[in-house]
């Protein structure tokens, strides 16, 4: 009864994705497709010698570090609250949703239009989005407002796991809050906060929609997704665009690895 | 009292911090295009000028229609599959249970835009471009993985105990099925329809990619190719009337299944 599930994700996935592979591989325009031919590693060699490359890398790298950090602390703080807030805890954890449940897309407009000069309330004649930093911070602060909530109720998920008793018995023996808090809430809720950073951090490394709406990849906000769409669809260059997603698919792929390491080498 | 002030205080910051883009796009909706420029945070003078205008929009009309049929039918068509793998998965012993799992978890790490390339050669080749069907077969797809996760997990809580004391009373292996295992597993298939429904719904990158005119095109990305009256004028105000249409809608959807939804969300951290 998995086949069909199976074979629709091989079909519709593992099939394209293959084919981006073998793309990879090609000299091949839209807008030449008559110069379409095998070109081996030559797409790879020419990205990864571009300016580009390096710059859109180190704009997704900053990007991502820097929403996934602020995301964990504030999601931390979050899921904390509504694990202890007694009062209004049924609206704390009710508001908490409503970035989760709004379209990317309606957040990115919503921000963008705050902090446009003479149309947002943020206010003054500084261009936020025009220049690379201030820009930063308003792709960040976007990100960080809509998944937020989604770190908190991963992060809630492993606190609720703690046990009291033992948390109880800690106090007994004299452990102090902090002492409380690292020995046994942390260990408790450490596969929790794995989980959540990693679901978190793949998904940040690909941002798309919020550059598409705020930026268009200008002033050196433009990532590896948007560097990959721009190729693909605006320049038609196939092999390129296929190249570049591929390259995303092994940093994605290293990001996936390296914290499964990590995880079994702390445990 | 203190802990209730301090407690009250903590809610209070976080419905602001959260609500505040949502009465800011409800603000802006209700500016008259002659004041969208006023840059307060309130309207001075609301009109629903901007709601009005929407309506006779051909372009956000037929995006809206495209965005409910095109979502609800690869949310259906997920859902069904992915109860059933879900079922294979978590009720009957059989080899490959775990391959269908991680490749559903090895292509939620996979970045969607590695498919719009080849997607996007392979629908113009096809006749598939810009059409219902071009979209529907990506987020059934795409969204697949999450559906059969939440599924399995909700199919892992059910004492199947049930079905069998049911069959030991006489029921057959259906009708065990049909009367007991059906009617506890229904909220897990209703949260998984809400859970793959918004990712459909909100889903962005494949809208503008495979699609091209007004024919296939969602409100997502609709919404990105709004111009005004005039080609030079942002219409903020329409925008934010539009944005408004399709979200609010879906944050009620969520807010009134909230504690299925937190467990859905949940379910896959606790067990690391």
């Amino acid at each position: 009864m998995a086949a069909p599930a199976l074979l629709l994700m091989v079909a519709v996935t593992v099939v394209p994705v293959l084919r981006t592979a073998a793309l990879s591989l090609e000299s091949y325009s839209l807008s030449a497709p008559s110069e379409r031919a095998f070109a081996g590693l030559d797409n790879y060699g020419r990205i990864l010698t571009s300016e580009t490359w390096w710059q859109d890398l180190a704009a997704t790298v900053v990007l991502t570090v820097t929403s996934v950090g602020l995301e964990f602390v504030l999601g931390f703080a979050l899921a904390m609250a509504m694990h202890k807030v007694l009062w209004g805890r049924q609206l704390l954890r009710t508001v908490v949703l409503v970035p989760y449940a709004v379209l990317t897309v309606v957040s990115a407009f919503a921000f963008r239009f705050a902090f446009q000069p003479s149309v947002g309330f943020v206010g003054g004649d500084f261009n936020w989005l025009g220049e690379t930093w201030s820009a930063y911070s308003v792709i960040v602060l976007t990100e960080v407002w809509k998944t937020t909530p989604f770190m908190a109720l991963m992060l809630l998920a492993g606190l609720v796991t703690v046990p009291g008793e033992v948390y109880e018995a800690a106090k007994v023996d004299g452990a102090g809050a902090w002492q409380r808090f690292w020995r046994v809430t942390g260990p408790c809720v450490r596969p929790a906060i794995v989980v959540a950073l990693l679901f978190r951090t793949l998904d940040a490394f690909r941002v798309f929609d919020t550059v598409y709406i705020q930026t268009q990849g200008a002033v050196g906000t433009e990532t590896l997704s948007f560097l990959s769409y721009r190729f693909l669809i605006r320049d038609l260059e196939v092999g390129l665009g296929s190249a570049v997603s591929v390259l995303l698919f092994v940093c994605v792929a290293m990001i996936a690895v390296g914290f499964v390491r990590a995880f079994r080498g702390e445990s | 009292m203190k802990r209730r002030i301090a407690d009250l205080l903590v809610t209070a910051t976080v419905a602001v911090w959260t609500l505040a883009p949502i009465v800011w796009v409800v603000s802006l909706s209700l500016k008259p295009a002659s004041l969208q420029n006023d840059g307060r945070f309130l309207p001075a003078s609301p009109t629903l000028e901007n709601y009005t205008g929407l309506f006779t929009n051909p372009m956000f009309t037929t995006a809206l229609r495209n965005s409910v049929g095109i979502s609800l039918i690869a949310t259906t068509v997920s859902v069904i599959v992915a109860v059933f793998a879900a079922y294979a998965i978590a009720r009957l012993r059989f080899r490959g249970n775990g391959a269908v799992l991680g490749l559903a978890l090895g292509l939620t790490m996979f970045p969607a835009i590695a498919l719009v390339g080849p997607l996007f050669t392979l629908w113009t080749d096809l006749g598939l471009f810009d059409t219902w069907l071009g979209l529907i077969i990506p987020y059934v797809s795409f969204s697949l993985p999450l559906a059969i996760w939440l599924m399995t997990a909700f199919f892992r809580t059910i004492p199947w105990d049930l079905e069998e004391s049911a069959q030991m009373d006489g029921a057959t292996r259906l009708q065990a099925l049909l009367r007991v295992i059906i009617p506890v597993a229904a909220p897990g298939v209703v949260t998984t329809f809400l859970l793959t429904f918004l990712a459909c719904w909100g889903e962005f990158l494949f809208a503008i990619s495979l699609t091209s005119t007004d024919q296939s095109r969602t409100v997502p990305a609709a919404l990105a190719f709004f111009t005004g009256e005039s080609e030079f004028q942002q219409p903020y105000g329409a925008i934010a009337a539009a944005a408004l249409m399709v979200t609010v809608p879906v944050v009620i959807l969520v807010l009134l299944s909230q504690r299925r939804i937190v467990a859905g969300l949940t379910s896959g951290a606790v067990k690391g």
